[in-house]
């Protein structure tokens, strides 16, 4: 029963690693920008432009992750487009944060209080003042720990991205396990690589909101 | 003309229930006027249609012969030169009190950094807070946020500041505080319209009193003619009742 | 056809639900009540089952067994991986209810005479499970999208059915793949609609807590 470890699996591992942040970090990208366009237009929005956000929202997170990465990277070339499995990753990936953070940043958002435009608005400033120099600062600190909770599940859930060829880190393990015959072996180490991001992480995210921290200014009642 | 503001004819309904029903009065410059009544019977409503944080139904609003209802007007602008204290203070959150009265001298009002600064701390000096400048909302106590909310009023130099119910959040032995520096204005000459219960405060300072009830001005006058002998039986009855409530205070 | 193979991912699902309902409410009684240290294995327990991806998990349970000599189903492996990691973010559900248990209650329960074990599954657990009913819906949906994965053991679940339709015939693999996203949909709502439903026949007024958000895609 002793643990089969070989060093020479690490550099390989790194590598793959290295493709998973790179992808996490895109998506996570077009997640903000995209979410942020889907949360104003929910709030903002009329009604030809509210109701098909909510219904993206819906969908992308009623539906599972694994299931829209496969209808990206086998349903598109079936429609007659044909995607990397590098772009189907990303496009997957990316859709699918956009609809768990709009959610977020819609949150946060109203869950600045009401009195702080009322006193904006009072002391003349225009909408896009009011959203700039008040709903926006308090909305950014409101949404830090929610988000901080997506950036981490995201970088759990790029493990399943070797399921469409993408030699990530999981990848890179696959072609190890079977080189060496030894999954068991392989896969705690890829774990052992998940807990210690995971940890630098979270203790990073932890560093950032403590610097951005205003007295007073938290989400009401929670931090997992 | 010293007139200031001029309030005619003011209706507003929310669903099905019409909170003002024909509002209308007017202002001189330096006039404090305190509006008194039963909860619910749309003062707050009344001051909001004011600087149109709320738009009436009909009706319209004149400041300084401009008018504020105007579709054309320019609200950003007209409500620069009112100033609002709110209930609950509203000070913002993510920012410290210097920062908090600064803010619509360099956003609204396009002044340079320093000279902002510079502005808002004087005003903080003139409520009593120069020490407080970079405290944040949350570190203040209630009288404390309001008196900066005035400050942040003040900083505008606004032609008229409306003041909806500024004690009625705060813990009684904080209150003192708040009326001091509203006292002060209002003997400086600044124009006040105020809804609150503070009825020392209205028979001390105000030149005039509306009671309003059921979304109408049932009646109007100097503090002594509504405190001796009021016109209107409900007049009577409301501050008889709210002056054992809240107790005289000395004027 | 897909439907079938959808049923299978409903067993994991009820199974691996059972597995977490079973081990997280034990190890958030543990963490309340045990000492020190069974406090912080069960902690232990929590963050490692929390912080591994739910994929490697699965691969760990499925693998892991052959290595040393046993042998394991995709269903078996899936139904343990998934649900000890989902009795770790359910112990987190469970625990915070009891904490939220106004104290007086276990009090007035010693009081009348109960023992701590007696008190704990007739008077704080009740009200417990009622609390926890809205962050148990939010696992509940993550859950089940999480099932999906056990597609990568070779379960025979729906997304391996799927595929058989796209090997057959290549043009039909969108809508295959809608098919299943859009089963998904129905389950999750109905789901919600379920509990909503056992929320609202179970609720006691004044018995209320804020929903604690769950860990899934």
């Amino acid at each position: 029963m002793t643990f089969k470890f070989k060093w020479e699996w690490l550099p390989q591992l790194v590598r793959g690693l290295g493709l998973s942040l790179e992808v996490t970090a895109i998506c996570v990208l077009i997640g903000i920008a995209l979410g942020l366009l889907l949360a104003f237009g929910r709030l903002y929005g009329r009604r030809w432009l509210s109701w098909p956000c909510r219904i993206y929202i819906e969908f992308f997170r009623a539906t599972p992750l694994l299931v829209q990465l496969l209808m990206v990277y086998y349903g598109f070339p079936s429609w007659g487009i044909s995607l990397s499995p590098f772009v189907s990753g990303i496009l997957a990936f990316g859709l699918n944060t956009a609809a768990y953070q709009a959610e977020y940043f819609r949150g946060a958002i109203q869950a600045v209080r009401p009195g702080q435009t009322l006193a904006a608005r009072s002391l003349g400033m225009t909408l896009p003042q009011t959203v700039r120099y008040v709903i926006l600062p308090q909305a950014v600190r409101l949404v830090i720990p929610p988000w901080s909770n997506e950036l981490i599940l995201m970088l759990k859930y790029s493990s399943i991205l070797y399921m469409v060829t993408l030699p990530d880190i999981m990848g890179e393990a696959k072609k190890l396990a079977a080189k060496h015959f030894n999954s068991f072996d392989v896969y705690v180490v890829v774990a052992l690589f998940y807990l210690a991001l995971v940890l630098v992480v979270t203790l990073g995210l932890r560093a950032v909101e403590k610097r951005l921290h205003i007295p007073g200014l938290g989400a009401p009642g929670e931090h997992r | 003309m010293t007139e200031l503001l001029r309030v005619e004819g003011i209706h507003k309904r929310y669903g099905k229930e019409e909170v003002l029903r024909g509002v209308s009065f007017r202002m001189e410059r330096g006039e404090t006027k305190v509006i008194i009544g039963p909860s619910g019977t749309g003062k707050s409503t009344l001051l909001r249609c004011i600087n149109l944080l709320t738009f009436p139904d009909q009706g319209q609003v004149f400041l300084e012969g401009h008018e504020v209802t105007h579709h054309k007007a320019n609200i950003n602008h007209l409500r620069a030169s009112m100033g609002f204290v709110f209930q609950d203070f509203n000070l913002f959150a993510h920012l410290t009190a210097l920062s908090n009265v600064s803010i619509g001298l360099l956003k609204v009002k396009g002044m340079r950094k320093e000279q902002g600064r510079a502005r808002a701390l004087a005003e903080l000096e003139r409520v009593g807070l120069a020490d407080k400048a970079n405290a944040f909302p949350a570190q203040l106590s209630g009288g404390q946020q309001q008196r900066v909310s005035i400050a942040r009023a003040l900083a505008m130099d606004p032609k008229l500041i409306l003041f909806d119910e500024p004690t009625s959040a705060l813990d009684p032995e904080l209150i003192g505080e708040v009326l001091s520096v509203m006292i002060e204005l209002a003997k400086e000459g600044m124009t006040m319209l105020a809804v609150t219960h503070e009825m020392g405060f209205a028979r001390s300072v105000a030149d005039s009193i509306i009671f309003m009830e059921s979304g109408v001005i049932a009646e109007e006058g100097t503090p002594q003619a509504l405190f001796t002998s009021p016109k209107h039986p409900r007049t009577g009855q409301f501050l008889r009742k709210i002056t054992e409530l809240y107790g005289e205070m000395g004027g | 056809m897909l439907l079938r193979a959808f049923l299978i991912n409903l067993e994991v699902l009820v199974a691996l639900l059972g597995v977490g309902l079973v081990a997280g409410t034990l190890i958030a009684i543990l963490q309340v009540y045990a000492g020190r240290l069974i406090g912080y294995l069960a902690f232990l327990f929590e963050w490692v089952f929390r912080a591994i991806p739910a994929l490697i998990l699965l691969l760990l349970f499925y693998f892991g067994p052959p290595r040393f000599g046993f042998d394991i189903s995709p269903f078996l492996a899936a139904t343990l991986a998934l649900g000890f990691r989902s009795a770790a973010y359910q112990s987190q559900i469970f625990r915070g209810a009891i904490q939220a248990i106004p104290t007086g209650q276990m009090l007035a329960a010693r009081s009348v005479g109960m023992s701590r074990a007696r008190a704990v599954v007739t008077i704080i657990l009740p009200q417990a499970f009622r609390l926890s009913i809205p962050g148990w819906s939010n696992e509940f949906s993550g859950v089940t999208k999480d099932t999906t994965l056990a597609y990568a053991v070779g379960l025979n679940e729906v997304l391996r059915a799927a595929r058989v339709v796209m090997d057959r015939q290549y043009n039909l693999a969108m809508l295959a793949y809608l098919t299943v996203a859009l089963l998904f949909l129905a389950l999750t709502y109905a789901g919600n609609w379920g509990l909503g439903l056992l929320e609202k026949k179970t609720r006691i007024p004044g018995l209320e807590m804020k929903g604690i958000g769950g860990e899934n895609r």
